[in-house]
């Protein structure tokens, strides 16, 4: 590797990538190379480094300086000031607010301040293609010292004693997990990493996976070595195009290095690893799923037990974490059990990634110690709510979880608290919602996705969750009844207590607690036949404020069905006959003229 | 091979390891009702209605499990009929009675949960996709000539790519397991029989004993014959 | 088809591997190749692996990703996620199925467009968020929407 006096560290994740990233970078390879910097000065795509919203972002090396918002036409400028003359630019520096001094340094953003990176170590810090790069920050160490000096049973205790839950939904703690698969004896016994990440509004294995592909194989190295499993499957969705690419390279890598295939360093200890692309269906992130996807059948759950540690892939003792899991894990051997349950609450320790999204100021995915709350998440590090509207509420867990609403937001965020919420923690998405967010649409959002989803095995999740389905779609079209509130109660707790996986008997908790927190709202839909949100296309009305209306026109070039007339500089109106309710008019307005009652 | 003590609704019994609550449950003959499962078959455990609530040792709160799926620990304690169970197979069998409102045999088990009409917009199914034909036609007859295509709500049993299956021997064995007479065997004109869900599959009768229906080129050599 | 077709998706399933547990490998890569799941391609693939068409027609309808019509040139895959719906995915995945006059799951008559609803693309910062044979378009306006399917031809 050359040294050079500066590193630039460009984030090339998805986010940032569609906003122009790979341009930025040739642009700036250009420069560099004009002002014959490049012995001095490298570029290093990394992969997320969780800022989404601001990006492309770069953060420069060793001082620290974080960038944002860059453009190609922004490039010369900031190469000839910073890296020629020695003087950062503030303009391209973040701000918190318009008129408020730029922050220059990563470190002091807010949005980073708060965070703990245990699982995200490496993100934004190393080219993920470049297996040295992961080895030169303490990669593959843990692997070395427990082949060097841990029994599996020591491996397992260590795990034990961290407290590490699985980071995947459930929360089962991961030594007890390996536990169960080490006593089931066998000649044959296999690991696999879900990487099926499908809740909507969570890209955190994600991100792990293209920013530090190999931290996931050494964790899955060393949970093999603990379990004695010589196979192993990485579990990963097709439409993560780059993050399969990512992990196929590691694996390559990783076997020309040695650390993969027989006798790894040296050691008894045989490891094969095979990534499986999953073809789209949700509920295969089910563990028995999952596996049945790996044997080349339909993803559809069977009944535990027996459990996968008993009787999984091919009938041979199986275990399966997801990919957060699995990066923590070779942390935890590094450095020690002790100094990762000092982190976190007392039932759940350690630290997690959330993917803060939805209407928040400051949208991306951040790591911070269990225990966090949730105010501190969305408004120190989200940055609140814009446009000066009002939290509503924050949906945690995914399609299994719940809505969580204002007056509980200082809870502490560890398994238990959440679920005594009614949410879970899941995967660790949180969707923030603001008064614009109808609850009735969202929780018949969620289901209308499990119905899709659901792989129609059992009666209870196939034939219940279009029936529940068909009561929102009453409430929210105006043909809502009091009785219907009853009904969608007793149903949901019959898809609750009866379903044969966690998709369907989770799949009730956004209606029961949007029930429960935001009752008010369905009662509005049922007996006012009022959308209060002003989401609900059969419940709301569009029309002008001839007070505010400034003939513009916008509205009417892009109304679909030409229902919008007026004269230039006359206030226009709307024909509801006519009106379809697109909306179009509403997003154009510059003069919030458009209305929605 | 090892035993197994449980109780089932107060009953103590003991039963070899690997057997199921609900068959424990037949053997003190205790009636479960059933409509996923078959003895001959592999358990299922998609109908739900032979949820029961079970309690290990400890554990102070039940939780419910189907019957036909779970096998049977040291020690625990099975109730086969509560309120809380009632009302779970009530709400299930409404569902039923709503996807298939015309089947005899749904409206009967119904009214047994005091269920005589659903709260939802009814359909017109006889299926209620249990899937014993699939799983007989697999697993006993080893044609695998129907399987289940689509998923969620529009989950159904088909052959495959919609034409009738190269594989199907038209035994009618799927006929026999149906618990609501969804599958059919009906003699298609004169000479082909046809059977399935919603397909046909052709079919003669047997050349040798001119009762029973069959491939047209079924050989005699009944053993070389199968794909397995 | 015509036999270069077979012979070429001959090869893939053998790259793929021939057990059971390659064949969603192989499906994934013949529908990659021609754009969906032709009768012919399922029977061979059925035949290579040694497993029943009932499975393969099973898989081929369970999971998204596959396809038993042509596609079109491009695909259209707008975002479901929470993030997208909340701050306006149905609207641009309505004004989409105005533009192109088809419905979800449908490929336009020239064989330019077709128009999916999938799973969280998982690029929430960029909401609402369409993905056009794989290039991200973010922050999505239903005005923005024409300028941006004249770039595919």
């Amino acid at each position: 590797m050359k040294t050079c006096r500066t590193h630039l560290l460009l984030c090339a994740g998805t986010g940032c990538v569609s906003n122009g990233a790979f341009e930025v970078m040739r642009s700036l390879e250009e420069e560099i190379k004009r002002h014959n910097l490049t012995e001095e000065v490298s570029i290093v795509a990394t992969g997320c480094n969780g800022f989404c919203e601001r990006g492309p972002t770069m953060v420069v090396q060793p001082d620290g300086i974080f960038y944002q918002r860059l453009t190609v036409d922004k490039v010369p400028h900031l190469v000839e000031e910073h890296f020629l003359k020695g003087r950062p630019v503030k303009e391209l520096m973040y701000t918190e607010a318009k008129g408020r001094p730029p922050v220059p340094r990563m470190n002091d953003i807010e949005f980073f301040r708060h965070q703990v990176l245990i699982a995200l170590r490496n993100r934004g810090r190393i080219d993920p293609e470049k297996i040295d790069e992961y080895i030169a920050n303490d990669g593959y160490a843990g692997l070395a010292r427990i082949l060097k000096e841990m029994s599996p049973e020591e491996v397992i205790s260590q795990i034990k004693k961290s407290g590490l839950r699985g980071r995947g939904g459930a929360g089962f703690p991961t030594g007890m997990k390996w536990e169960f698969a080490r006593r089931s004896a066998a000649d044959l016994k296999y690991i696999v990493c879900n990487a099926d990440e499908g809740d909507p509004g969570a890209f955190m294995d994600r991100s792990i996976l293209e920013a530090d592909p190999h931290s996931v194989l050494e964790g899955m190295l060393i949970g093999a070595y603990a379990i004695g499993a010589s196979r192993g499957f990485i579990y990963i969705r097709e439409e993560y195009p780059l993050a399969v690419e990512r992990i196929k390279r590691a694996i390559r890598a990783a076997e020309e290095y040695g650390l993969l295939g027989e006798r790894i360093f040296g050691a008894a200890f045989d490891f094969s690893l095979r990534v499986v692309r999953g073809a789209g269906a949700f509920v295969c992130g089910e563990e028995t799923a999952l596996m049945a996807s790996i044997e080349g059948k339909m993803g559809r759950p069977r009944p535990r037990p027996p459990f996968p540690a008993e009787s999984g892939l091919w009938g041979c003792p199986t275990n399966i974490n997801n990919v957060e899991t699995w990066s923590n894990v070779p942390v935890i051997i590094l450095r020690g059990a002790d100094w990762y349950s000092s982190i976190g609450t007392p039932s759940s320790k350690g630290t997690k990634v959330f993917s803060v999204v939805g209407k928040v100021e400051n949208t991306g995915l951040v790591e911070v110690p269990m225990g966090i709350t949730l105010r501190k998440i969305i408004f120190d590090i989200g940055g609140g709510i814009p446009g000066g509207k009002r939290f509503k509420a924050v949906q945690t867990g995914g399609p299994s979880g719940g809505c969580i609403p204002e007056n509980k937001l200082d809870l502490e965020v560890d398994y238990e608290q959440l679920a005594e919420a009614g949410a879970i923690m899941g995967s660790g998405g949180l969707i923030v919602m603001d008064e614009d967010t109808c609850m009735v649409d969202l929780a018949r959002y969620f289901l209308a996705f499990l119905e899709d989803e659901s792989c129609g095995k059992c009666v209870p999740c196939r034939e219940g969750l279009q029936r529940m389905h068909e009561i929102l779609d009453d409430i929210t079209e105006g043909r809502g009844t009091m009785d219907h509130l009853v009904l969608l109660e007793r149903l949901a707790n019959t898809v609750k207590k009866a379903s044969l996986c966690a998709l369907g008997s989770t799949a009730p908790n956004p209606v029961l607690t949007t029930l429960r927190y935001f009752r008010d709202e369905y009662e509005s839909h049922i007996n006012e036949g009022r959308c209060p949100a002003g989401v609900c296309k059969a419940l709301i009305r569009f029309s002008i404020d001839p007070e505010a209306c400034t003939g513009c026109t916008a509205c009417r070039k892009v109304c679909p069905t030409d229902c919008i007339a007026g004269e230039r500089k006359q206030p226009h109106k709307i024909d509801p006959d006519r009106c379809i309710k697109c909306g179009a008019c509403h997003e154009v307005c510059k003069f919030n003229a458009v209305r929605k009652t | 091979m090892m035993t197994i003590k449980l109780k089932i609704d107060k009953q103590d019994i003991e039963v070899p390891e690997g057997t199921t609550i609900l068959e424990a449950a037949r053997m003190l003959g205790i009636r479960i009702p059933t409509l996923c499962h078959h003895e001959a078959l592999k358990p299922y455990g998609a109908c739900r209605i032979c949820l029961v609530e079970v309690r290990a040792g400890t554990a102070r709160a039940s939780t419910l499990v189907a019957s036909c799926v779970f096998p049977v620990r040291q020690g625990l304690e099975v109730t086969t009929d509560s309120d809380e169970i009632r009302e779970v197979r009530a709400g299930l069998l409404e569902l039923l009675l709503a996807r298939c409102p015309g089947s005899r045999q749904i409206r009967e088990l119904a009214g047994e949960f005091g269920v005589h009409e659903t709260p939802y917009t009814p359909r017109d199914h006889l299926c209620i996709l249990c899937g014993l034909c699939v799983r007989v036609c697999d697993e006993i007859v080893g044609a695998r000539a129907i399987d289940f295509s689509f998923r969620g709500q529009a989950l159904d049993v088909k052959p495959p790519l919609l034409t009738p299956a190269g594989t199907c021997i038209a035994c009618g064995t799927c006929t026999t397991v149906c618990p609501t007479e969804a599958v059919k065997l009906e003699e298609i004109a004169r000479v082909p029989y046809g059977h399935a869900v919603s397909e046909t599959h052709p079919g003669e009768r047997c050349r040798v004993c001119g009762t029973h229906p069959t491939k047209p080129e079924f050989p005699a050599n009944y053993d070389d014959w199968f794909p397995k | 088809m015509d036999p270069e077709t077979l012979e070429r998706l001959d090869c893939l399933i053998d790259e793929a591997g021939l057990e059971e547990t390659d064949l969603i490998g192989a499906m994934q890569d013949i529908q990659r190749e021609l754009n969906y799941l032709p009768e012919e391609a399922m029977r061979l693939v059925a035949q290579k692996i040694g497993v029943p068409l009932s499975q393969v027609y099973s898989i081929a309808t369970f999971y998204k990703t596959f396809s038993l019509e042509p596609r079109g040139r491009h695909l259209i895959n707008v975002c479901m996620g929470t993030a997208c719906h909340v701050r306006g995915g149905v609207q641009i995945l309505e004004k989409l199925k105005r533009i192109l006059g088809i419905d979800t799951g449908g490929t336009t008559n020239d064989q330019r467009f077709s128009l999916e609803a999938v799973r969280c693309l998982g690029c929430c910062g960029l909401a609402p968020v369409i993905m056009i044979d794989g290039k991200f378009h973010g922050k999505l306006t239903q005005k923005g929407l024409d300028r941006i399917l004249e770039q595919y031809e």
